[in-house]
């Protein structure tokens, strides 16, 4: 018997795996007791979804299909589940059962180690048995029977885990710190409010594993002493919300929640709480408040929350992968969790590869594995093999990282050591196409707006930086600008009560200390060298390679590339709004971006 | 049908509240599912529920994104501002937005059609450059496909609103 899987978390859906799931179902039909179809979540190759995976129950083979739409839908359909003979064409991998994948993508999932996906895409997040047959509950069932939370908190702070959230603060201990503090009622919050921009692995592991996060936060909760969870979770994440719930529902009607859970004395309780769209309630304290109904704007701390958390009383707030990671390490037991990674940093860690690489996703590796490795040999290399740049590790609040210190490990010791930090996984390659400055006026563009407003320094001192990158990349920099900069950064991190603004302009250090040759093009030379910022390039129509075939003129936005068919086009630069669109559509490659040093300096406008 | 259904939730989630704490954003999110936006009327169905004063209420939908206080559009159109889609050309691609609707980020065109919004990520980085139209994920887009979406919508809804009225004189 076949058993079909199609990858259905966000990523999937929106490449189309639900018109693959409806053309598979129609297709399959009354034929339900030879072929069972299935939804998993998220596999990690993002780049090929929508995927489709057949296995076949009696040979133990397993074939990946990438890019299946409903034309390939059907192809597997009439080819594989009737006749039995794999459609090569659109295979990515193909294993056996407890072997290593082999296939065209093999080099994307090698080197990777799952733990926290350890269950992603392969089983139905939707069905609580699925999660049980894999070993689910498992973790909680030794715990409640061992019967000692010191324990558990021994066995946490022997693994070493520290805090995937970004600060990588040891796991264990802050676990005994909550424990340590009496009252009548604690809390266990998990953090699902992943706001940096070119993350995902969160939202993956909720719809791919929501099971994991509940048991992980059950762990925790017997070692604490709490009662009452609450999972607090992007409002912009729906699917991730729905298949909590349901996991919820199904945990309670399972006799995992609850009271006196598995006739213990333990009880526990989770609720879902969305969030309504504030990158700063990411921060404990703000993400308290928010819980609480209130503006998230963070607490001064101390009090820490293992002593005055939610509603002031002990709390222990961890990370969605941080809690996910529990019931392994419960399970097989600190020592073999220690086999991976590194003696400061042990473990893995789930990155999410996107921006300029060939093959983006998610992929789960030891930590101290390099960057190189992440983004050469797992990630595929660069797209349309351009140059690499660099890459922004840790979002909002991280740096970008140049192509010289690519031989960087990546762990809680060497990336803070460059002045970006772990962050939450978020890795946004960057190519010769990407300047610098641009990414550093889109970070604090972000951090600005996001700002509570509570301090002075992070409310008001992050628009300054924003006017003068702005200002940078339009061509009106001044030579004083990068000093500037580099002021302002010090009192902002010097004066910010919480990490957002703490962290804010690590960005603009980091691109100042690395790419300083941009800013410096930008503001005394006068071009864009990676032909970015709009004002700073041109756009010219090559009349020897022009073939007069009307793409650009068709295509154009504003109108404003004139000639007649099969004459050389030209750009009116007045009307032109840079926006590209010719580039892309030309056959020939008529169209050039221009961008070399102005001879004039520009004049500096007071 | 959907419409008496998410009345029905709001008017719940007043009538369950019990004094709970922390509730205020879940009902605020029940009264924006509703109507679509956050009425003057709802703030004081909630403060009465609630007694929370209406100010703080009028503080908290301020403060959060999600939380409008003026009518949306049907369909409304949330393009990724993420990381991803910014190195992808995002920034281009709400100027193309903007001038096939006619409206700035944040505003909703005259005849309500649509509303144009950015958001900072919605975690399909691997399909960048992405926007939302109401729930559809639309994925590596250009000018040139944002452009034949929205004109398709466009002309769906006039044929719509064309085939109500032809209907009209036969009633």
């Amino acid at each position: 018997m076949y058993k079909v899987k199609v990858g259905m978390a966000t990523c999937g859906i929106s490449a189309g795996a639900k018109t693959t799931y409806e053309k598979l179902n129609e297709l399959i039909g009354g034929n339900g007791a030879l072929v069972e179809l299935t939804i998993t979540g998220c596999i990690g190759m993002c780049y090929s979804e929508p995927l489709v995976e057949v296995v076949d129950d009696e040979t133990g083979e397993h074939v990946l299909y990438g890019g299946v739409d409903d034309k390939g839908a059907e192809q597997i359909y009439k080819q594989h589940l009737k006749r039995g003979s794999v459609v090569d064409e659109l295979v990515v991998l193909k294993w056996r059962d407890g072997q290593k994948p082999d296939g065209p993508q093999s080099s994307f999932l090698v080197d990777q180690e799952r733990i926290v996906l350890r269950n992603c895409g392969v089983i139905d997040p939707e069905k609580i048995e699925d999660y049980i047959a894999r070993g689910g509950y498992e973790a909680l069932k030794k715990v409640l029977s061992k019967g000692d939370p010191n324990w558990v908190i021994d066995e946490v702070k022997a693994s070493g885990l520290r805090g995937r959230g970004g600060a990588g603060f040891p796991t264990g201990l802050k676990w005994s710190f909550a424990a340590g503090n009496q009252a009548d009622i604690k809390y266990v919050v998990c953090n699902a409010d992943e706001g940096d921009p070119g993350a995902f692995m969160d939202r993956s592991v909720l719809e791919g594993d929501p099971h994991a996060v509940l048991e992980g936060m059950l762990i925790c909760a017997y070692a604490i002493g709490a009662t009452h969870g609450y999972i607090y979770c992007r409002a912009e994440y729906p699917l991730a919300v729905k298949r909590l719930r349901k996991a919820i529902q199904q945990a309670k009607d399972a006799g995992y929640l609850g009271q006196k859970i598995k006739g213990s004395g333990f009880s526990f309780s989770i609720k879902v709480k969305e969030g309504a769209g504030a990158f700063v309630c990411g921060e404990e304290t703000a993400l308290f408040a928010s819980i609480e109904g209130e503006r998230g704007m963070p607490r001064i701390r101390p009090p820490f929350p293992a002593e005055k958390g939610l509603w002031r009383k002990p709390t222990n707030n961890n990370n969605v992968e941080t809690y996910a990671n529990i019931p392994w390490i419960i399970n097989h037991g600190a020592a073999e969790y220690r086999k991976f990674g590194t003696e400061k940093s042990p473990g893995t860690k789930v990155f999410a590869l996107a921006g300029k690489v060939k093959r983006g996703g998610l992929a789960e590796v030891p930590m101290g594995m390099t960057i190189r490795e992440l983004v050469m040999e797992i990630g595929g290399g660069i797209k349309k093999d351009k140059e690499y740049k660099g890459v922004q590790m840790g979002g909002p609040s991280g740096g970008c990282i140049p192509a010289a210190l690519i031989d960087t490990p990546v762990d809680f010791e060497n990336i803070p050591a460059t002045g970006a930090i772990m962050g939450s996984g978020g890795m946004v390659v960057m190519d010769e196409e990407t300047c610098m400055v641009d990414v550093a006026r889109f970070f604090l563009d972000f951090t600005q707006k996001e700002s509570c407003g509570k301090c002075t320094f992070c409310r008001i001192g992050t628009l300054r930086m924003l006017e003068i990158l702005e200002r940078i990349c339009n061509g009106e920099g001044r030579p004083e600008d990068k000093d500037k900069l580099a002021s302002l950064s010090e009192q902002i991190k010097n004066a910010s009560l919480c990490g957002l603004g703490q962290t804010a302009p690590n960005p603009v250090l980091t691109t100042l200390r690395y790419f300083e040759h941009e800013y410096d093009a930008h503001i005394s030379e006068g071009y864009c060298p990676a032909k970015v910022c709009p004002t700073l390039v041109d756009y010219v129509i090559d009349a020897e390679k022009c073939i007069g075939c009307v793409a650009c003129a068709k295509g154009c936005p504003v109108e404003c590339i004139t000639g007649e068919k099969k004459q050389p086009h030209v750009i009116d630069q007045d009307k032109c709004i840079r926006c590209a669109h010719c580039i892309t559509v030309c056959p020939v490659d008529a169209v050039m971006k221009i961008a070399e040093p102005k001879k004039q300096k520009p004049v500096a406008a007071e | 049908m959907a419409d008496t259904k998410a009345k029905n939730g709001f008017n719940f989630q007043l009538w369950r509240y019990d004094g709970e704490p922390g509730e205020l954003i879940p009902l605020l999110q029940a009264a924006q599912d509703h109507y679509g936006y956050i009425p003057e009327h709802a703030i004081e169905h909630i403060s009465a529920a609630t007694g929370i004063t209406p100010s703080k209420i009028y503080g908290v939908i301020t403060f959060y994104n999600q939380f409008r206080l003026q009518p949306m559009g049907k369909y409304v159109i949330r393009l990724c501002e993420g990381t991803a889609c910014h190195v992808a050309g995002a920034k281009t691609l709400l100027e193309v937005i903007e001038d096939e609707v006619g409206v700035h980020e944040g505003e909703t065109d005259d005849d309500g059609l649509f509303t144009v919004l950015t958001v900072a990520c919605i975690g399909c980085c691997s399909l960048a450059p992405v926007m939302l139209v109401n729930e559809e994920t639309y994925g590596k887009l250009d000018p040139k496909k944002i452009r034949s979406i929205l004109r398709q919508i466009r002309r769906e809804e006039q044929q719509k609103s064309q085939g109500k009225k032809a209907a009209q004189p036969a009633k």
